[in-house]
C-alpha cells in the first residue's frame, strides 16, 4: 500500500518534469492557456467571493468574541487581516479551487482520454502535454494567486461589516489598526507565493490523475475524488512546510 | 469561431485585471503601504527616557484623531533619550506650541501610538519644533511592580482602555 | 521508396517501392497475453488493404504499432522508409503529420465545434491567414457533406456524422496513408455506405494508401484492393477479397461464413467442465 502510494508520488514528480518541459511548447497556445484561465479562474469567482464574504465574516465575530475578553478589539482589523493573509485566504482558497477546479480537471482529461481525444492528438502530431496539460497547469499558476486574492478582499469586507457596521467597531480603528500592522512583503505577498504553490500543486495533481486514469466512467469517477483528496491532504502539508520554514 | 475565442480573451483579460486589482487595493488600503500616501506634512521632534514597543510608522493622534506618524526612532547620543521625529499633516497647523506627546498603548494588546495632548499657548508648532512635556511609555511590568508594592491587587492595569496612563501615575 | 536505410534483408514478395508500409517479424505480447508471433504484411502503395479478423485478435493493436502509439516486444515496421520503433518521439510527431487517423468513436474534440475540430490540425501546424484555413475547411465539410454543419458541436451529431466529420479532419493536410479503425462500427447501413463511399472515392481521387481495420466482411469486400486475415497471432490467410472468400481454408470459411465454432472456438479456454460444477467422479 505504502510502496503504492510512493509510487505515485514517483509518477506524479515525473509528470511534473514533463508538465515543465512540455511548457515552452505549450507557449505556442497561449491562446488554450487563456481559455483554461478563464474555465478555471474566472468561473470559479463565484464560489470563491461567497466564501470570501462569510469566512471573512464569521472570522471577525469569533476574533471580536475573543479580543473582547483581553479588551483588544482594537486589533480586530490587525487579527483578521493576517490570518486571511497568511493562512485562510491561500488555504481556503486552495481547498474551494482543489473542488470546483480541479475535479473539472480531472474529469475533463480523463474523459478525453477515455474517448480517444488524447491519441486523437498525438496521431494529428499534437503533444496532448503541451496542448491540454501545461496550459491547465500554468492556468493553475496563474489564476490561484489571483483568485486568493479576491478572496482576500471579500474577507476583509465581510469582516469590516460585520465588526464595524453591526458590532460598532470605530471605522478608523479597524482600518488604521490593520494599516499599521500588516507588512506588504511579509505577510499580503508571502500569501500569495503561498498560493501559487498551491495552485501549482493542485493542476499537477488533477492533470496527473486524469492523465493516468484508467479509460472508463468509473477510473474517471474514482480519479476525480482523488484529486480531492490528495490536493487537500498535500494543500494543508505544504502549507505547514512553507509556514514554518519559510516566513 | 473567432467570436467566442475573442470573448474568452476578453473575459480572461477582465478575470486577470480584477485579481490584479484585488491585490493594489489590498496593498494599499490594508497594509503600511497604506501609510506612506500621505500629504504634506511637517516634521516635529520628542525625546521620551523610553519608547517601549513604539516603531516607525505608528500613528500619531490627537483627542483619537489621526493626525500624523512616525517618521523615525534615534537615539539621542548626549541625553540618551529616544529622539522620535513624528510627520504631521500639514492640515493640523494651529497645535500649541506647548502641547505634550505621550506614548499610549491602543489596548492591553493593541499598538503604541504617540498621543498629543493639547496645551494652551497661543502661538502654533512650526516645523522643526520639539516637543518640551513628553510622557513615556508605560512598561506592563512596572505597572505590576507597583500594584504588587501597593498591594492593591483588586483591578490590575489589564483595563480595556488603557487610554491615559498618566492618570495612575503617583 | 528510393530510400538508402532501407534493410536489405527484407524479402519482400512485391518490390519494395510498391509497399508503402512493411512489417516483418512482428512480435507483441499484451496484457501476459501473445498477441502477434511472427506477423510479416505489407501494404501496397495506392490501395485499400482491409486487415480483418474476429475481435480481440489486435487489429487495433496492429495499427497503433505502424502509428508508434505502441511499441512492439520485437520485429521491424517500415513505414515510407523509416523504421517506427526507432523513431524519437519528434520524428514520430513528423511520420504522423503524413498519416490521418480515423478513431473507432471518431474522437472528436468535445470542446470545439465542427469547423473548429477539422481546422485543428491546421491551426497546430500551419499559420494560415484564417481565409484559407475556412476555405480549406470548407472544401473538406463539402466533400463528407457536412459544410452545413460546420457551427455545430460535436454532441449534437449523429455517430455517421462524427464519422465523417473526424474523416474530414483525418484528411485535412492531404496525407500520405489513411488508417480506418473500425469505420463502420455502431453506423446503421445508410451511414455506413456513405462512409464506405467516402473511403472509396478518397482513395480513387487523391491516390491516398489506406489501410481499413474492420470485421465487417460485406462492406469491405466492396472497398478493398487486399485483405489481410488475422487469427492466433498470425495471418492466417491474405489476398483480393474475393479470392479469399472462395478460398478453402478453416480459418477463411468460419470468419467469411459467420459459423459460431471452428479455429476460433466459441468456448473461452477452461477447466474441465465437470470437475467445475463439482463432480468428481467424472474426474477420475
Amino acid at each position: 500500500m505504502t510502496g503504492d502510494a510512493l509510487a505515485q508520488v514517483g509518477a506524479a514528480g515525473l509528470f511534473l518534469f514533463s508538465i515543465l518541459a512540455a511548457i515552452p511548447k505549450s507557449l505556442r497556445h497561449y491562446r488554450e492557456t487563456l481559455r483554461q484561465i478563464w474555465f478555471v479562474g474566472a468561473m470559479s469567482l463565484v464560489i470563491i467571493m461567497t466564501c470570501g464574504l462569510f469566512v471573512g465574516m464569521v472570522l471577525s465575530l469569533q476574533l471580536y468574541y475573543t479580543l473582547a475578553k483581553f479588551g483588544g478589539t482594537a486589533a480586530l482589523g490587525t487579527v483578521v487581516a493576517l490570518s486571511l493573509f497568511r493562512e485562510l485566504g491561500p488555504v481556503v482558497t486552495a481547498l474551494l479551487f482543489a473542488g470546483r477546479a480541479g475535479t473539472s480537471m480531472t474529469a475533463e482529461i480523463g474523459l478525453m482520454r477515455a474517448t480517444d481525444q488524447l491519441s486523437a492528438m498525438e496521431m494529428m502530431a499534437v503533444d496532448p502535454l503541451a496542448y491540454v496539460v501545461a496550459p491547465r497547469f500554468i492556468a493553475g499558476v496563474i489564476a490561484m494567486p489571483l483568485l486568493a486574492c479576491v478572496f482576500n478582499v471579500l474577507g476583509i469586507l465581510g469582516a469590516h461589516a460585520v465588526g464595524v457596521s453591526w458590532l460598532g467597531l470605530d471605522n478608523g480603528t479597524f482600518w488604521g489598526n490593520m494599516s499599521a500592522n500588516v507588512e506588504v512583503w511579509n505577510d499580503l505577498v508571502n500569501g500569495v507565493w503561498k498560493s501559487a504553490v498551491f495552485g501549482a500543486v493542485i493542476a499537477l495533481i488533477a492533470t496527473f490523475q486524469g492523465y493516468t486514469t484508467p479509460p472508463t466512467s468509473e477510473g474517471v469517477a474514482y480519479a476525480t475524488t482523488r484529486t480531492v483528496v490528495s490536493s487537500s491532504i498535500v494543500v494543508l502539508a505544504i502549507d505547514f512546510v512553507m509556514t514554518a520554514f519559510l516566513m | 469561431m473567432t467570436q467566442p475565442r475573442r470573448s474568452f480573451q476578453v473575459g480572461t483579460g477582465l478575470f486577470i485585471l480584477l485579481g490584479f486589482a484585488a491585490l493594489a487595493y489590498l496593498a494599499t488600503q490594508t497594509t503600511s503601504v497604506a501609510n506612506y500616501t500621505e500629504g504634506d506634512n511637517y516634521l516635529l521632534k520628542a525625546k521620551f527616557s523610553n519608547i517601549g514597543q513604539l516603531k516607525q510608522r505608528a500613528p500619531v493622534k490627537l483627542a483619537g484623531v489621526r493626525i500624523g506618524s512616525v517618521k523615525s526612532i534615534e537615539l539621542d547620543p548626549q541625553s540618551l533619550e529616544a529622539l522620535v521625529t513624528i510627520g504631521i499633516d500639514t492640515r493640523f497647523h494651529e497645535i500649541p506650541d506647548d502641547s505634550a506627546a505621550a506614548i499610549f498603548t491602543s489596548g492591553l494588546l493593541g499598538d503604541q501610538y504617540v498621543g498629543v495632548q493639547p496645551g494652551g499657548s497661543p502661538v502654533a508648532f512650526k516645523d522643526g519644533d520639539e516637543f518640551i512635556l513628553t510622557q513615556s511609555s508605560m512598561q506592563l511590568e512596572d505597572l505590576i511592580g507597583k500594584f504588587l508594592v501597593s498591594g492593591d491587587s483588586s483591578k490590575g492595569p489589564a483595563k480595556p482602555d488603557a487610554a491615559d496612563p498618566a492618570a495612575k501615575n503617583p | 521508396m528510393n530510400t538508402t536505410n532501407h534493410s536489405p534483408g527484407s524479402d519482400s514478395p512485391e518490390p519494395a517501392s510498391a509497399a508503402y508500409v512493411q512489417i516483418r517479424g512482428l512480435r507483441t505480447v499484451l496484457g501476459g497475453k501473445l498477441l502477434f508471433d511472427g506477423v510479416d504484411l505489407d501494404i501496397p502503395r495506392g490501395k485499400i488493404t482491409a486487415i480483418m479478423g474476429p475481435s480481440g485478435t489486435g487489429k487495433t493493436t496492429l495499427v497503433r504499432h505502424i502509428t508508434g502509439q505502441l511499441a512492439a516486444d520485437a520485429g521491424q515496421i517500415l513505414v515510407d522508409g523509416r523504421n517506427v520503433p526507432q523513431l524519437s518521439r519528434r520524428q514520430l510527431f513528423e511520420l504522423r503529420e503524413g498519416i490521418g487517423y480515423l478513431f473507432q468513436n471518431s474522437a472528436l474534440l468535445t470542446d470545439f465545434s465542427v469547423f473548429e475540430n477539422v481546422a485543428f490540425p491546421l491551426r497546430q501546424h500551419l499559420r494560415l491567414p484564417e481565409e484559407i484555413v475556412r476555405n480549406i475547411v470548407l472544401t473538406r465539410l463539402q466533400a463528407v457533406g457536412l459544410r452545413g454543419a460546420a457551427q455545430l458541436m460535436p454532441a449534437e451529431l449523429s455517430g455517421g456524422m462524427m464519422r465523417r466529420v473526424a474523416l474530414a479532419r483525418a484528411m485535412i493536410r492531404d496525407p500520405g496513408l489513411m488508417i480506418y479503425d473500425e469505420p463502420f462500427v455502431g453506423l446503421d447501413p445508410i451511414a455506413l455506405n456513405q462512409v464506405l463511399k467516402l473511403i472509396r472515392t478518397l482513395n480513387d481521387t487523391l491516390g491516398i494508401t489506406s489501410i481499413l481495420v474492420a470485421h465487417e466482411f460485406a462492406a469491405v469486400r466492396r472497398a478493398a484492393d487486399l485483405v489481410y486475415l488475422i487469427a492466433g497471432g498470425k495471418i492466417a490467410a491474405h489476398g483480393h477479397p474475393q479470392e479469399l472468400a472462395e478460398r478453402d481454408s478453416p480459418w477463411t470459411r468460419q470468419f467469411f461464413g459467420g459459423e459460431a465454432d471452428g479455429p476460433v472456438p466459441f468456448e473461452y479456454p477452461a477447466r474441465d467442465y465437470a470437475l467445475d460444477l463439482g463432480f468428481p467422479a467424472a474426474a477420475a
